[in-house]
């Protein structure tokens, strides 16, 4: 039997499966339907200063005729009443015992009101807090949001403003729109936080109308940068997800966040260290009803590889992650083409052509192009197999015996100790004794 | 003819002879064109006789640049909206899409090039290609068919005048007169003679070489010539009865149909169609959406041997024809008009000199299908009496004239030929390819001429 539940810094949930702070979590209505379909957890849109939202807030990615590929948005935090969402947040924890209810929280840099706005949080019965330091637009220029999660030292004041109050659990929400994302991340920890989540939206700004020049969104004729998200912001998260994983210094459960559409994606943020996962552009383009497949999906998936808990999956492939310097310059792959799937688009030989290495040949036969690859040739740079459009048609294979390995740290560590300078006719020698030949 | 299918209301007309594939709209054009891979040097491309770059247009659909895709199009193919509409893409473009070959359905080329191609009709056609200096020589073309408009299109655009002669009171041949209406109607065959004049072509209707200018003169009046003729008249079925009221040519038969006087069209209570290939398909859905109660396909081999494609065999069956394999006519029967047709089983017997079974007769076993209409379909003959006419053709047994196929030059080698009149009656879009070619092959003749000094 396959376990799904999840406990993230102290917050359980019968599954990773949470809606992020964002619009699909803005109410009791939408909480608890949410719930009733089967999402795990809840962060309530953020609540806290008084704000007031212009009317046209997203703007859409699309892209090949995929809608929402990225979605970005300038809508604020909670524009209700902070009275009437915290009356809703108890309701709605009452009523769904089993559940994550976290409360994202945003007010003003100021001690006094950080100490209120939390009591009067805890006082619903939530089950933790989330401090949103990231959102990219609106509040940030009044002092709130990236603009704390850009400067450590401002998201170590309000975080220890918060944790010296609090008496549930604390979660940092980081802001990507930051050249070192473990800075913030150590002072969440430094401040006593019991948790990160990441990411939050990037800036950006989505497009352009051809025919007005206008931005997209458009605000009676002005636009500006809002927060991206949806399928493509995706690898980003990613890798700020690692960053933060992999830094011992920060060492706390992490929400990740960003472009999670489906189970596999949830999955991935899982393997490198993900305790819970937060949606919002999915749900937004398709409704709460993605839940039941991302259940499904990630329970079959669990039971197909023999895992019975979240916790034998969370961070296996953070052990991966290493220095481009500690990668094997050795290990040989290159593509090979199963001819018996070749469709003959001859995508794969235009690719290698003009945008690799020119390593495929392609020779009229029956009417056909045969694409072949000039195996001595191949770098095994693998842009033919991704630009395959038949599955397995095009697999990238080993093809040294394992025998000799050598990283760039090492080959530089040898030449040091040679006290050979490294040279380019150096690098050639090295090359040619193991067979390898650049043109 | 004594039984005439009763008029039907012009609704029941204009739903029966509306578009058998409606078009895409822009949202379903775009999805369409975003499911294209972008093939390189695609095999779409390579199937398509006149070698559009295939992948090029669409990959411009889905970006919304139609008149670039348009271009690319007429690029290769001077006749591409028909082409769009009668080819038959299943043999050509799609089938040898790469989508066959993963399993999943083709993409959707023809109504893709339609599309493009409206589009670019609706915006007024404009001005694409820009016309090379007045090179001060003449080109006569005769027949304004698909292969005449893509030579003299090409030609104009080289910087030749050119002027088609037609026999016709409206031109287009084939495009205009000879494509079933639910396929294509004849105003689409004139909004491309009408680009082709727009290059500065000029076309001389009613203008019958042989009758209306000698052929002499013709070959005298301008510096080179292209045969664009096509084929002539079905052949004579040779039984008794053929001289009746209600015997008609499918041609004769389909162009009267393309008038698109649906109900001016006489048409038989049952007809009978002699002839398996893709032009008898035509006559007989049409008779069938005029109004025919029952029609019948009548053919002396057996459906593997029949050279209507599968498609268009399963459009007549949906319509309800009804064939009659090994089956061969013997005499039409009737006083004055048809009343029946009496027809003879057959069976397949040794290969003749082209591979095909030979059909032969099963003695005794005559019988008599009432019907008032027989429609010949039986292929066409050559237009030989007019091409004995012009000095020094050679053509092949089957009559048509040999060229050669890298310029398209005839014996003659001031006369250029191409389409039907030169490979015996394939698609519009092989006589496209031919006349554009033709126009090259012209084009390097009169240059060389020029350097020689002549």
């Amino acid at each position: 039997m396959v376990d799904l539940s999840i406990n993230c810094a102290g917050i359980k949930s019968p599954n990773p499966f949470w809606l992020a702070s964002a619009p699909p979590s803005n109410s009791a209505y939408q909480n608890c339907k949410a719930f009733e379909q089967g999402w795990g957890g809840t962060v309530w849109k953020t609540i806290g200063e008084p704000v007031m939202n212009v009317f046209n807030r997203y703007g859409g990615l699309d892209f090949n005729g995929q809608k929402i590929f990225g979605l970005n948005n300038i809508e604020l935090i909670s524009d209700r009443p902070i009275e009437v969402n915290l009356k809703e947040i108890a309701e709605t924890k009452k009523l769904w015992p089993d559940r994550a209810v976290v409360v994202s929280l945003m007010v003003e840099s100021k001690r006094e009101i950080w100490h209120e706005v939390v009591k009067r949080t805890i006082d619903t019965g939530c089950d933790g807090i989330e401090l949103n330091y990231g959102c990219p637009h609106g509040m940030s220029e009044r002092g709130m949001g990236a603009a704390v999660g850009q400067v450590p030292e401002y998201c170590k004041m309000i975080t220890e403003w918060v944790t010296e109050v609090s008496t549930i659990p604390v979660i940092v929400k980081l802001t990507p729109n930051i050249s070192n994302i473990q800075l913030p991340a150590r002072a969440a920890k430094a401040a006593g936080a019991n948790a990160i989540s990441l990411i939050n939206t990037i800036n950006s700004i989505i497009g352009i109308n051809l025919d007005t020049f206008e931005l997209k969104p458009n605000v009676g004729g002005l636009g500006g940068h809002g927060g991206y998200a949806g399928p493509a912001v995706k690898p980003i998260a990613l890798h700020l997800l690692s960053q933060v994983a992999i830094d011992p210094e920060v060492n706390l459960p992490i929400s990740g966040i960003g472009g999670v559409s489906n189970w596999r994606d949830a999955l991935e943020f899982i393997l490198l260290g993900a305790s819970s996962v937060q949606v919002c552009t999915a749900v937004m383009h398709y409704g709460f009803r993605i839940v039941n497949d991302m259940i499904e999906g990630l329970s079959n998936w669990m039971e197909s590889k023999g895992f019975t808990s979240l916790d034998q999956v969370r961070g296996k492939s953070l052990p991966q992650i290493n220095d481009f310097g500690n990668f094997d310059l050795l290990n040989r792959t290159i593509a090979r083409i199963d001819q018996t799937k070749c469709i003959h688009c001859n995508l794969c030989y235009i690719a290698c052509e003009d945008a690799a290495h020119q390593c495929i040949d392609l020779t009229p036969v029956n009417g056909h192009n045969k694409t072949e690859v000039r195996e001595k040739d191949c770098v095994g740079c693998a842009l033919c197999s991704l630009v395959c459009p038949v599955e397995g048609c095009i697999s990238m294979v080993r093809i040294d015996d394992g025998s000799a390995s050598k990283t760039w740290n090492q080959l530089i560590a040898d030449f040091k100790n040679s006290g050979r300078p490294l040279t380019w006719e150096a690098l050639a020698e090295f090359q040619h004794k193991h067979g390898i030949e650049i043109h | 003819m004594k039984n005439i299918a009763p008029k039907l209301p012009i609704e029941e007309y204009e739903k029966n002879f509306a578009d058998l594939h409606p078009p895409l709209t822009p949202n379903s054009a775009v999805a369409e064109a975003n499911r294209c891979l972008y093939c390189y040097d695609s095999p779409c491309m390579k199937a398509c006789p006149t070698h559009i770059d295939i992948s090029t247009f669409i990959k411009k659909i889905s970006t919304g640049n139609l008149l670039g895709s348009a271009k690319t199009i007429l690029e290769s193919n001077w006749i591409a909206l028909t082409c769009a509409k009668a080819c038959p893409v299943d043999e050509l473009c799609e089938g040898a899409c790469v989508y066959n070959e993963k399993g999943e359905k083709p993409i959707e080329i023809g109504k893709l090039q339609r599309f493009a191609m409206e589009n670019y009709f609706a915006k007024g056609s404009p001005q694409l290609f820009n016309k090379a200096t007045r090179k001060n020589k003449s080109v006569g073309i005769i027949g304004s068919g698909p292969a005449g408009l893509a030579c003299g299109a090409e030609l104009s655009l080289l910087g030749y005048d050119v002027t088609i002669y037609e026999a016709n009171k409206i031109p287009g041949g084939l495009c205009t007169w000879g494509i079933a209406p639910y396929k294509m109607r004849r105003e689409d065959s004139l909004k491309e003679v009408a680009l082709v004049k727009s290059f500065g072509v000029e076309i001389k209707t009613e203008m019958m070489v042989g009758k209306e200018i000698k052929v002499d003169d013709l070959i005298k009046k301008h510096d080179a010539i292209f045969l664009g003729v096509g084929l002539g008249e079905s052949p004579q079925l040779s039984v008794t009865g053929e001289h009746l009221s209600g015997v008609i040519g499918a041609l004769e038969f389909i162009e009267k149909v393309k008038t698109e006087n649906w109900k001016d069209v006489p048409v038989g209570k049952r007809v009978a169609v002699i002839g398996a290939g893709n032009t008898s398909i035509d006559a007989a859905t049409e008779a069938k959406r005029l109004g025919a109660e029952q029609v019948f396909i009548i053919y002396r081999r057996s459906e593997v041997e029949m050279s209507a494609y599968e498609f268009e065999y399963e459009l007549a069956k949906r319509d309800g024809i009804v064939f009659h394999f090994l089956t061969a006519p013997k005499k039409i029967v009737g006083e004055k008009f048809v009343e029946g047709i009496e027809c003879l089983k057959m069976k397949l017997g040794e290969l003749d000199n082209r591979g095909r079974r030979r059909p032969v007769s099963v003695p005794g076993t005559e019988f008599t299908i009432p019907v008032d209409m027989v429609i010949k379909a039986i292929g066409q003959e050559t237009k030989s009496s007019f091409l004995s006419s012009i000095p020094n053709l050679t053509l092949d047994p089957d009559g048509c004239v040999i060229v050669d196929y890298n310029t398209f030059q005839t014996a003659n080698p001031k006369i250029f030929a191409g389409g039907d009149c030169i490979n015996g009656g394939k698609e519009v879009v092989n006589a496209a390819y031919d006349g554009k070619r033709a126009a090259h092959g012209i084009d390097s003749y009169l240059s060389n001429q020029t350097k020689g000094g002549n």
